[in-house]
């Protein structure tokens, strides 16, 4: 046993309103650069549709994430080691920028140039690429926005996998939810498999997963090496760029940008255990369903004493222990079991988890039951399809995303009773297999959800790895030069030179 | 005149491009590491790329390892080995030259994605369409000494670019006597080869020397980075060397 420690998220779809507040104080703080106005760390996607980049779950197509051999190992999906050697000089899986969406502005400037005319001025679209016109707009970041667009091409969602899709497309039918996606700071990403540099790895210390921006050749594996497509190829600065946790902030204590600006507080952080040991036999399941049990598995209970005296032995602070056993990630994950990873069957055990969202009740006669006398209706019944979801988070196993909704329901019918009819039932608790303290609990963190319920973040120990006396006067985050930032401003390797952080001066 | 400037441009000239070569690529590798990539341009346009980029890359590698072997192995090695001249100018003809067209072909293609193709033109800097335009007029040099290697089969012209190579290697720069009276292509070759050399280190050309093939030894897939940690007796260099180890990890 090797215990590590990871900070993870959990994403209560039931709250998420689809309001991208997290999307753009994202973007504000990390990708408003040029050669990354297309690239969105954190993205808010319409439920059904094709996401973005289009088609990102068709592995087919792609080619991201694990694929298990014969023998019984895994190898990424784009192919053993010498194949994406093979593949360097011209990547076949690789997405072009237009699966993306060419990013574009506004010739704002017209408005207020324009000499007078008959007809109001307008701002066309302009490339922010080439620079030119772009006469339409054929996708956006967000072009599936609420169901936006014809459900032929929605329907291409691989998540309809075994769902009789055809007559959620018919108006009374239909449903949609909210997918707001991140990296996944995996615990087998393919991303850090797949690149030949060597240049992404994961932090030991909290799990993070990062790309070393001076190691980074711009081979471009990564991109397709992840299955979820959360890498980004930066084609002005020739390297990719990923999510990076907003990892200055989970240092400090705080949370990252999108889950601080949440404004329907469904973003958790919080410290999970793990078996580094048992990551690879984890990843190599054989059968596909039975990834989410597996990475459960991999999970350890912080309360054990075991764990924690094996946890010091490796180096573990005792704030992150704490941590862990107050994590409201390790609470909704392994102790309701009402949040799931994210497609498991690309095997590489995600660390961002998700609660399925409710929906309404199919049928109006099924409807006017719920509450009354805490008989829960069929979470088959809801008008999301049970099998939709499954497909997204538990490789189409049905059961476990069932018993997350029950669960929910259940947490409803149980607050309903007591502050309505101001009855205590603990039978609607026994039914779903908890406890009337433990609904409470749910209560507290998914519902009223206190900031200090939600993140739960345990500092980083600095000190035992920098020594602060060395560090006086320097200029805080910055690239290979140091302080050296120059006073020139051309440079002689080619690149006109600008800051590379935020924190830097040029 | 002319033999001062044989002396300067194929005696002293090799000297200043290696020297600004490895000095260069040093400097940059040190104090610039975050210029240091391929600068791939695959994900604005997959178009003529897919083939220009793998006939192309293929290519100069073959031509490559063939001036690297050719040039700078011993004549005594050949001759033990009982290879004639002729039969390796022969080979140096077909090989290079198969390799010549298909670096050719892709050099082709990408020169015209590069200049004709909006994005790709917007977004090129100065040095990435300097250093393609140089490569092909190289490469078409190349290929054009292919004719005048015809006109002399026995391989003595190839001797003297061997000796002249080796010599300026073994700092001999009287060696350039040899190339006074050579075809003026194969000294515009040499002088553009050399020239490749002097600009190398200031252009994308630097991620050759990162190719990446020590991932075919990386053990296991994945890799993790730990803090290291500070012991109170570290002196402060050792505190500043402290800071990471890497280790690679499962799957095997």
């Amino acid at each position: 046993m090797k215990i590590r420690a990871q900070i993870a998220m959990v994403l209560n779809l039931d709250k998420c309103i689809g309001c991208h507040t997290c999307s753009v104080t994202c973007k504000n703080v990390w990708t408003s650069r040029e050669g990354m106005e297309y690239a969105w760390f954190n993205n808010v996607e319409t439920k059904p549709g094709i996401g973005y980049p289009k088609d990102w779950e068709n592995q087919k197509r792609w080619n991201g994430g694990w694929r298990r051999k014969k023998n019984g190992k895994i190898e990424p999906r784009i192919g053993s080691k010498w194949r994406v050697l093979a593949n360097i000089f011209a990547n076949p899986d690789l997405p072009e920028i237009d699966d993306y969406y060419e990013p574009f502005t506004f010739d704002y400037e017209h408005l207020q140039k324009s000499p007078e005319m008959p007809a109001m001025p307008t701002a066309r679209p302009r490339s922010l690429i080439s620079g030119e016109r772009m006469e339409k707009i054929e996708w956006g970041p967000n072009w599936e926005e609420i169901l936006g667009g014809e459900f032929a091409k929605r329907s291409k969602d691989y998540n309809f996998e075994g769902v009789q899709k055809e007559m959620y497309g018919q108006f009374e039918n239909t449903f949609m939810m909210y997918l707001p996606r991140l990296c996944e700071h995996c615990l087998n990403p393919t991303c850090v498999a797949a690149c030949p540099s060597g240049a992404i790895y994961k932090r030991e210390e909290d799990g993070i997963v990062l790309i070393d921006q001076d190691k980074c050749r711009g081979w471009r594996m990564c991109v397709s090496g992840c299955p979820y497509k959360k890498i980004y190829y930066n084609w002005s600065s020739g390297k990719s760029e990923k999510c990076i946790f907003c990892y200055p902030r989970i240092e400090a204590g705080q949370p990252t940008v999108c889950s601080e600006t949440c404004v329907g507080r469904i973003r958790y952080l919080g410290v999970v255990l793990y078996d580094a040991d048992r990551i690879e036999e984890a990843a190599s399941t054989p059968d596909e369903q039975d990834l989410y049990e597996a990475q459960l598995g991999v999970f350890l209970n912080p309360h054990d004493p075991e764990v924690i005296a094996q946890a010091r032995r490796d180096g573990i602070a005792e704030n992150w222990l704490e941590g862990a056993r107050r994590s409201p990630v390790y609470k909704m994950a392994m102790e309701w079991k009402v949040a799931f990873p994210l497609h498991p069957e690309y095997r590489t055990l995600p660390m961002v988890w998700y609660v399925p969202p409710l929906s309404p009740i199919q049928s109006a006669a099924a409807a006017g039951k719920i509450g009354h006398d805490g008989e829960m209706p069929d979470v088959r019944s809801l008008r999301i399809p049970l099998k939709y979801l499954a497909n997204l988070l538990t490789a189409g196993k049905e059961e476990p995303v069932a018993l997350g909704l029950e669960r929910m329901l259940a947490m409803r019918a149980y607050m309903r009773a007591k502050t309505v009819d101001g009855l205590i039932d603990e039978n609607i608790a026994k039914r779903v297999g908890l406890t009337g303290a433990a609904i409470e609990d749910m209560y507290k963190y998914m519902a009223i959800a206190n900031y200090e319920d939600r993140f739960v973040i345990p500092t980083a120990h600095r000190e035992t790895t920098e020594d602060a006396l060395e560090l006086r006067g320097s200029c805080g985050f910055s690239f290979g030069n140091g302080c050296a930032t120059g006073a020139t401003e051309t440079n002689l390797f080619g690149s006109p030179k600008r800051a590379k952080n935020p924190m830097e001066v040029v | 005149m002319r033999d001062l400037i044989t002396y300067i441009v194929f005696g002293w000239y090799p000297y200043l491009c290696l020297t600004v070569f490895l000095l260069g690529s040093w400097v940059r590798f040190d104090r610039e590491q975050y210029t240091w990539r391929s600068g791939s341009s695959q994900l604005l346009r997959r178009r003529q790329l897919t083939w220009g980029s793998n006939l192309f890359h293929v290519g100069i590698l073959i031509i490559f390892l063939g001036h690297f072997v050719g040039l700078l192995t011993p004549t005594a090695v050949f001759d033990a080995l009982g290879i004639s001249h002729t039969f390796k100018q022969w080979l140096a003809i077909i090989a290079g030259g198969v390799a010549g067209v298909m670096c050719f072909v892709g050099i082709t293609l990408l020169v015209h994605r590069r200049l004709f193709d909006a994005r790709i033109r917007t977004t090129s800097s100065f040095g990435d369409i300097a250093i393609l335009l140089l490569l092909y007029a190289q490469l078409v040099l190349g290929l054009g000494t292919i004719f005048v290697s015809l006109q002399h089969l026995d391989g003595h012209e190839m001797v003297k670019f061997m000796t002249w190579a080796q010599g300026i290697l073994t700092l001999q720069p009287g060696v350039s006597a040899l190339i006074a009276d050579v075809h003026p292509i194969f000294k515009a070759h040499l002088f553009l080869g050399m020239t490749i050399f002097l600009v190398f280190p200031f252009t994308r050309l630097v991620h050759v020397w990162s190719a990446p093939v020590w991932y075919l030894g990386r053990r296991g897939y994945q890799i993790v980075r730990s803090q290291g940690r500070l012991s109170a007796s570290a002196t402060s260099s050792q505190r500043r060397g402290a800071a990471r180890t890497i280790s690679a990890e499962y799957p095997r």
